[in-house]
C-alpha cells in the first residue's frame, strides 16, 4: 500500500492502513501521558489550520496535535479574514501557500472544497470536515475510542442515531467502521435519512438500530433543519429519536455511548446520559488529539517503521 | 465576392445530397454544378452543410460583458459552425422592451460572426408575474419569449403568456423545473448525491413541471383555436428520460411542443461529479447514463426536435468557487458540433443528416423559420467541416471569454473549417488554404 498523500476521506483505504494509523495513534497517546508532552517528530514543519467554517474543538485539537510534535502552527479562520472582504477561497489558499507551509488542515462548509484545495495546493491536505460529506479524523477517533472499549470491532454492531442525511460524521464512520469489521446501523427520521449511506443499514426505527448494539453514537441535531423544513417538529424528534436511558437499555448493558459534540443536552440525548458511566464523550476528545497526531505524522513523515 | 467550394459532400437535414461544386455569389447558393468564382476552396473529403442554428445561448449582453459579449459570443459561434444564435434575455438589465431588442440586433449586424436572433423575457424582469408586450417585441424583431434561468411558477401567467405570444406568432421557451422540488440542489438527486454529501435536484422536479406545462399548453391551444392561431411551447435543456416520455406522448397527440437537448446532457453523466469540479455544475443537472441514453434515442427519433447549446459562460473565478456558490452553466459554442459529431455520429452511429437536422432545420422550425436547405437560391449560410480532422479540445484557445471546458483534452473530429453567413466568411480555420 502506498503512502498517504492527503487525507480527504477513506476512499481506497484497506483494513491494514486503518489499523496501522490507529496503532500509531496509540503510540501518540503514550506521549500525551508523559509529564513532558512533546516530541520533536515534526520539528521544522509548518501546519496551517484553515477554517472556512467556524469550529472550536476540532481546530484546537489539530493545533495541539501539531504542537505536541514540535511543528509550527498558523491558523486562519473565516471570521475577520480577507474572505469577509470578498477574496475567493482559492486566492486565500494560494496566499497561504506562498508562505511555504507543509500541511493544510481544512474545514469547509461545502462538500468537495477539500478536493479543489488538493488540486491547487502543493502541500498535504487534511480534511477537517467538508460540508455533509466527510470528517475522517472524527471517524478515526471514534474507531479508536470503540477499540478501547470493545477490543476489536469484528462482528460488532454500531448504531448511529440522528440527522444522518446531513452528517459528515455518519458518512465517514460508515466508511471506516466496516473496514474494521463492524456492522453499522444508521437511524433517524425518514426526512433526515439519505437515499443511500454506503457501508450502513438505514432505518427509521430507533429501537431496531439500538437492539443489542455493541456501541451507540448520537449525532448533534442541527436546529437549522427546522428552518429548512426538513424536520417538521423538534418535539416530535425528541419524542421519537432522543436517546434516553430507557431506550439505551435495548443495547448491550456496557455499550459505550459516543457523541461528536457539541451536544444539545435533552434534545438528541438525555442530559444525564451524557455524564453517565456509558458516556465516552471526554475519552473521544483525548482520542482526537492522538489520532490527529498520527494523521499529521503519517502524512508529513511517512509510516513509522 | 464569389466563392466556389469544390468536391464537397453535401448534407442537409433532408439527407445526403451527393458530391457537388457549390458556387456562392451575392450571398446565395448560385449553383450546385460549379461556375467561375474569384476564390476556390478544395473540399474533397469534407462535408458542406447549412450553417448551424443555436436556439439557446447566453451572450451576456447587456451588462455581463465580463462573462461574454456580442462580439466574442457571435465570433465563437461562427467558429463552432453556427450561422445564427438565439441570445437569452436573462441579462442585466433583462431584455424586455422593443427598443432593447432593436438595439441588440443593430449592434450584432456590425459584428463579423454568426447572425443574432434575440429572445425577450416572457414576464417583466423575468419575475413570473406581469407579461411583457409580446406583439411589440415581435414587431421589434424578437424571435422567442422566455424567462430562462428562472422557472415559471405561476401556471396562469404562463398560460396567458402562451396565448399572447401565440397570437403574436412567437414561441415560448421554458426552463421546466419545479422550484420547490428542485430546492437548492446542485447535482442530480440520488444515491450518488447522497454519497457525495451534495444537495440533489431530482429529475422529478423537471418531469413534474413538464407535465404541468403540457396541461397549460393544452389550455392555450384551446383558447387560441377560435383565432386560428397556435401557441408553441419549447422545453429547453430536457435532461431526463421521464421528461422525454411526456414530450413524446404530447407530440404523438399533436400538441405544438418541441424539446431541446444540450451537448452536455447528451455526452456527460453525473458520474463525472466524483471529481468535485464546479465546471460540471449546470441546471438542470447532469443525470444518469440511462438518461443520457434516453436523450440520444429521443434525439434520433425526433421526440427531441432541436439541439441547443445553453452556452452559459461565466468567469473562471466564478467557476472556481465551491460547488454550492459557483454559478450554473457550461460553455460549449466552440465544441458542440465536433463533440456531437464524434460522440453521436462517429461513435454511436447516429445518421449525420439527423444530427444536421437537429442543429439546423429543427431549431429553425421551432423559431418559425424555413428549414435550411442546400439548394440553388438558398441563403449562403453554410458550414464546411472535416470528419477526418481529429484534434484535442483546447479551451485556452477559445474565442469565447469562457476559456475552460468539461471536455478539455477530449479528442474530437468533425471540426468546422469554414462558416459563411450570407456568403461572407465568418470563420476560417488555419487548415483551409
Amino acid at each position: 500500500m502506498g503512502a498517504l498523500t492527503h487525507l480527504l476521506d477513506f476512499e481506497g483505504w484497506d483494513r491494514a492502513q486503518a489499523e496501522n494509523l490507529l496503532e500509531t495513534a496509540r503510540l501518540m497517546e503514550e506521549v500525551l501521558e508523559r509529564p513532558m508532552k512533546k516530541v520533536p517528530a515534526l520539528k521544522g514543519f509548518t501546519v496551517a489550520t484553515v477554517f472556512f467554517e467556524p469550529s472550536t474543538r476540532t481546530k484546537i485539537s489539530f493545533e495541539l496535535a501539531a504542537r505536541r510534535m514540535s511543528a509550527d502552527v498558523v491558523g486562519f479562520s473565516k471570521a475577520g479574514s480577507s474572505l469577509a472582504k470578498g477574496e475567493s477561497f482559492k486566492d486565500t489558499l494560494l496566499t497561504l501557500q506562498a508562505m511555504a507551509l507543509d500541511a493544510y488542515v481544512i474545514r469547509a462548509p461545502v462538500a468537495g472544497m477539500v478536493h479543489q484545495a488538493a488540486r491547487w495546493l502543493r502541500g498535504v491536505v487534511v480534511n477537517a470536515g467538508d460540508g455533509r460529506r466527510a470528517h475522517p479524523t472524527q471517524a478515526l477517533l471514534d474507531a479508536y475510542t470503540l477499540l478501547d472499549d470493545l477490543g476489536g470491532l469484528d462482528g460488532k454492531k454500531v448504531a448511529i442515531i440522528g440527522d444522518i442525511a446531513n452528517s459528515r460524521v455518519a458518512r465517514s464512520n460508515a466508511q471506516l467502521l466496516p473496514l474494521l469489521g463492524a456492522t453499522v446501523w444508521a437511524a433517524g427520521p425518514a426526512g433526515l435519512l439519505p437515499e443511500d449511506l454506503p457501508g450502513a443499514r438505514l432505518t427509521a426505527d430507533l429501537d431496531e438500530a439500538l437492539e443489542d448494539a455493541d456501541a451507540v453514537m448520537v449525532l448533534r441535531l442541527q436546529r437549522e433543519r427546522m428552518g429548512e423544513g426538513t424536520l417538521p417538529s423538534l418535539r416530535e424528534y425528541v419524542a421519537d429519536y432522543q436517546v434516553t436511558a430507557k431506550r439505551l437499555a435495548r443495547a448491550k448493558p456496557t455499550a459505550p455511548l459516543l457523541h461528536p459534540g457539541p451536544m444539545n443536552r435533552d434534545v438528541e440525548i438525555e442530559g444525564a446520559l451524557a455524564d453517565g458511566p456509558q458516556s465516552r464523550v471526554e475519552r473521544q476528545v483525548r482520542a482526537g488529539e492522538a489520532v490527529r497526531m498520527a494523521v499529521l505524522y503519517h502524512l508529513l513523515v511517512g509510516r513509522a517503521a | 465576392m464569389s466563392l466556389l467550394i469544390k468536391n464537397a459532400r453535401l448534407v442537409d437535414g433532408s439527407g445526403e445530397l451527393g458530391t457537388a461544386d457549390v458556387l456562392v455569389a451575392e450571398g446565395r447558393i448560385a449553383s450546385l454544378s460549379g461556375g467561375d468564382a474569384a476564390r476556390v476552396v478544395e473540399a474533397a473529403g469534407k462535408v458542406l452543410a447549412p450553417a448551424l442554428t443555436d436556439p439557446h445561448a447566453h451572450l451576456r449582453t447587456p451588462g455581463q460583458e465580463v462573462k461574454e459579449d456580442l462580439a466574442s459570443g457571435l465570433r465563437a459561434a461562427a467558429r463552432g459552425g453556427y450561422g445564427a444564435v438565439l441570445a437569452m434575455p436573462n441579462t442585466d438589465p433583462v431584455v424586455q422592451e422593443p427598443e432593447q431588442v432593436q438595439a441588440l440586433l443593430d449592434e450584432a449586424r456590425k459584428i463579423p460572426g454568426a447572425r443574432l436572433f434575440a429572445a425577450a423575457a416572457l414576464t417583466r424582469d423575468q419575475a413570473g408575474e406581469r407579461l411583457t408586450p409580446a406583439a411589440l417585441l415581435a414587431q421589434a424583431g424578437a424571435s422567442l419569449l422566455t424567462d430562462d434561468g428562472r422557472t415559471n411558477e405561476d401556471a396562469g401567467v404562463l398560460a396567458r403568456g402562451l396565448i399572447y405570444a401565440g397570437a403574436a406568432g412567437l414561441p415560448v421557451a421554458v426552463h421546466a423545473e419545479d422550484a420547490g422540488l428542485r430546492g437548492g440542489g446542485v447535482m442530480n438527486d440520488g444515491r450518488l448525491a447522497a454519497e457525495l454529501g451534495l444537495s440533489g435536484n431530482p429529475h422529478e422536479a423537471e418531469a413534474a413541471r413538464v407535465a404541468r406545462d403540457l396541461e397549460v399548453l393544452r389550455y392555450a391551444v384551446r383558447k387560441l383555436e377560435p383565432l386560428g392561431r397556435r401557441p408553441l411551447l419549447y422545453f429547453q435543456h430536457v435532461s431526463s428520460a421521464r421528461s422525454v416520455e411526456l414530450i413524446r406522448a404530447a407530440r404523438a397527440e399533436g400538441l405544438p411542443v418541441c424539446g431541446e437537448a444540450t451537448p452536455h446532457h447528451l455526452t456527460l453523466s453525473e458520474d463525472a461529479w466524483r471529481d468535485f469540479d464546479p465546471l460540471l455544475k449546470v441546471a438542470p443537472p447532469l443525470r444518469t447514463t440511462a438518461d443520457v441514453e434516453a436523450l440520444a434515442g429521443a434525439l434520433e427519433a425526433g421526440d427531441l426536435c432541436a439541439i441547443g447549446t445553453d452556452h452559459a459562460p461565466h468567469t473562471r473565478a466564478e467557476k472556481e468557487r465551491d460547488l454550492e456558490s459557483a454559478p450554473f452553466g457550461i460553455p460549449s459554442l466552440e465544441v458542440a458540433f465536433a463533440l456531437l459529431y464524434t460522440e453521436l455520429v462517429a461513435k454511436r452511429g447516429l445518421p449525420l443528416p439527423v444530427l444536421i437536422e437537429r442543429m439546423t432545420s429543427g431549431p429553425r422550425r421551432a423559431l418559425g423559420l424555413e428549414p435550411a436547405r442546400l439548394e440553388v437560391g438558398a441563403p449562403a449560410d453554410l458550414m464546411l467541416f472535416d470528419p477526418g480532422l481529429e484534434r484535442s479540445v483546447e479551451p485556452e484557445k477559445f474565442i469565447s471569454k469562457a476559456r475552460y471546458s468539461p471536455w478539455a483534452g477530449w479528442r474530437l473530429s468533425g471540426w468546422p473549417l469554414l462558416t459563411l453567413v450570407a456568403g461572407k466568411e465568418v470563420w476560417r480555420d488555419a487548415a483551409v488554404a
